[in-house]
């Protein structure tokens, strides 16, 4: 599903993010990535969605090849990868609702069908009732949630979650990875960095240690090591 | 299933552009105050530009040059003179005016003047038969004065030649003005008109640049590029027919207000009653014009603005 070659990303004068990556990820698998602050966690995630471009080595997702991609087709991966950014990146003058129906009003598809779908979806994150609210009205973690309704709504293949529970108290952090697991026993491949210990232990699933750019473990069903 | 779809985004594209014009109409205001003043100084100086031309058309066309023949002058001599004169290449146009007809014309002249009348009616014809020549270029006036002039020509002559009376060196004066004017005139649009399209841009630019963010988000949620841009254009060229319809509006109401105003008088050099007509003749092409006009500034300069926000990454 994930094939990252020998990726190296380096910025101007700041030195490398990242380092000869390789990593390879099954469909359906449930990866957490963990590790430090600046250990290039997020540079690898914008890699993944092609935010931004690796100096060298090669990516290969759900069958696309990253160094063959044109500009033009960009969007088009992008509707397969259902993202949630640290920040939400919720669309300020819209509601709810409306940045839920967004996503799939990108894809075109049909006004009654999004009628439909959203509302479900919403549902699934627990924010039924909250629809015509703006982003602006609500908490932290309720934005958060609306951010994870708006990655999954389209049912995508991939999922990546960056640091999606850092905002949120306990309870709530639980009900989105709750959710999280839940996608991905319906077969999407999840991306998942945190740095929630009982989270990462609680889970025992694939962990990916980062350090200064590079990846210092990869253990199955592993617990976190400071 | 691919042309539906189309449909569908192509709508949402509309709705979406007519949606935030509504949610940003003071952002929206600014923008279009910069246009309405520019498109109506645009119209206003293209009638200006016309009436202009037109009075001076006016009055060069009234330039004519009478030579008054002396009652001695044979048929044979004046047909010879005309066909001299009509050979001359910038002769358009030579009258004759007989005695008789001259008197006619003075009476209706001076019909309100009763004294005048029946002394000229006591008298015998004291007026000159005459011929009245019209210029093709009333600038080159020298060429017909120059031949009028000759000795040969002159003895038949009772007065002296008549160039429009007084009026021919004001005359000289704006027929060389209009030309400056008019080149003038038309540079000034121009460069009013670029000026105010980098202010319009600008504007445009500062309201896109507020929702930079909303752009950014759209682009990673893989919105296509027409899909994120679509509304903006859409809601730029609401501003640019909005603006069109006002500046037409604007000046119909000057035209209605002013014509009502000065009424049957002249407001020196323009004619207020020509323009409100150039106006209403050319009014569809107007309307047309403006609102193309508008549209057209507000598309490019909203397509342009969204451009660095929609671009992906390229360096690696």
């Amino acid at each position: 599903m994930i094939l990252l070659d020998r990726v190296t990303k380096t910025y101007n004068k700041n030195g490398q993010a990242l380092e000869r990556i390789s990593l390879h990820v099954e469909p359906k698998e449930f990866v957490i990535i963990i590790g430090p602050s600046g250990a290039g966690k997020s540079t690898l995630l914008k890699l993944l969605t092609r935010e931004e471009k690796p100096t060298s080595g090669k990516i290969i997702v759900g069958g696309i090849d990253y160094e063959t991609l044109k500009d033009k087709e960009i969007p088009l991966l992008r509707r397969k990868i259902g993202v949630v950014f640290q920040d939400f990146k919720l669309l300020p003058n819209k509601t709810v609702f409306e940045n839920v129906a967004f996503a799939l009003e990108i894809v075109g598809m049909g006004n009654k069908e999004i009628e439909n779908t959203v509302p479900r979806v919403l549902d699934i994150v627990g924010l039924k009732g909250k629809e015509k609210r703006m982003p602006k009205e609500l908490s932290g973690g309720e934005r958060q949630r609306v951010a994870i309704a708006r990655a999954i709504v389209r049912q995508p293949r991939i999922l990546i979650a960056d640091e999606p529970t850092g905002n949120l108290d306990p309870k709530h952090a639980w009900d989105v990875i709750r959710v999280l697991e839940k996608i991905n026993k319906f077969g999407t491949t999840v991306i998942l960095t945190t740095h929630n210990q009982e989270i990462v232990n609680k889970l025992k699933r694939r962990v990916i240690t980062m350090e200064a750019g590079s990846i210092v473990s990869d253990r199955a069903g592993a617990e976190y090591r400071g | 299933m691919n042309i539906s779809r189309n449909t569908i985004v192509f709508k949402r594209i509309i709705k979406t552009g007519l949606l935030n014009f509504v949610r940003n109409a003071w952002l929206g205001i600014a923008a279009m105050a910069v246009m309405v003043i520019t498109l109506t100084i645009i119209l206003f100086s293209i009638i200006a530009n016309a009436t202009f031309a037109n009075t001076v058309q006016q009055i060069t066309d009234r330039i004519d040059v009478s030579v008054y023949l002396n009652d001695s002058v044979t048929v044979k001599q004046r047909e010879d003179l005309i066909n001299n004169l009509k050979s001359l290449e910038n002769v358009e146009e030579v009258t004759f005016i007989s005695k008789d007809q001259a008197l006619v014309i003075y009476k209706q002249q001076n019909a309100g003047n009763a004294d005048l009348l029946t002394a000229i009616s006591q008298t015998d014809n004291p007026l000159p038969a005459s011929l009245q020549i019209k210029p093709r270029d009333p600038n080159r006036i020298e060429e017909i004065r120059t031949f009028l002039e000759r000795g040969d020509i002159k003895s038949l002559q009772s007065d002296e030649t008549s160039y429009s009376g007084d009026r021919k060196q004001a005359i000289d004066k704006i027929t060389s003005a209009t030309s400056f004017f008019r080149r003038a005139g038309i540079a000034g649009i121009i460069v009013f008109a670029i000026i105010s399209m980098l202010i319009i841009f600008n504007t445009i630019q500062m309201a896109i640049f507020n929702r930079r963010d909303e752009l950014t988000i759209m682009r990673l949620l893989g919105a296509s590029t027409n899909f994120i841009r679509g509304p903006f254009i859409v809601e730029s060229i609401i501003y640019g027919l909005v603006s069109g319809v006002l500046s037409i509006v604007i000046i119909q109401a000057l035209f209605s207000i002013s014509a009502r105003t000065f009424e049957a008088s002249s407001l020196g050099i323009l004619d207020i009653n020509y323009s409100n007509t150039y106006f209403k003749d050319h009014y569809f092409t107007f309307v047309a014009l403006q609102l193309g006009v508008g549209i057209l500034i507000g598309a490019v300069s909203s397509l342009i603005a969204t451009r660095r926000y929609l671009k992906f990454k390229t360096s690696k």
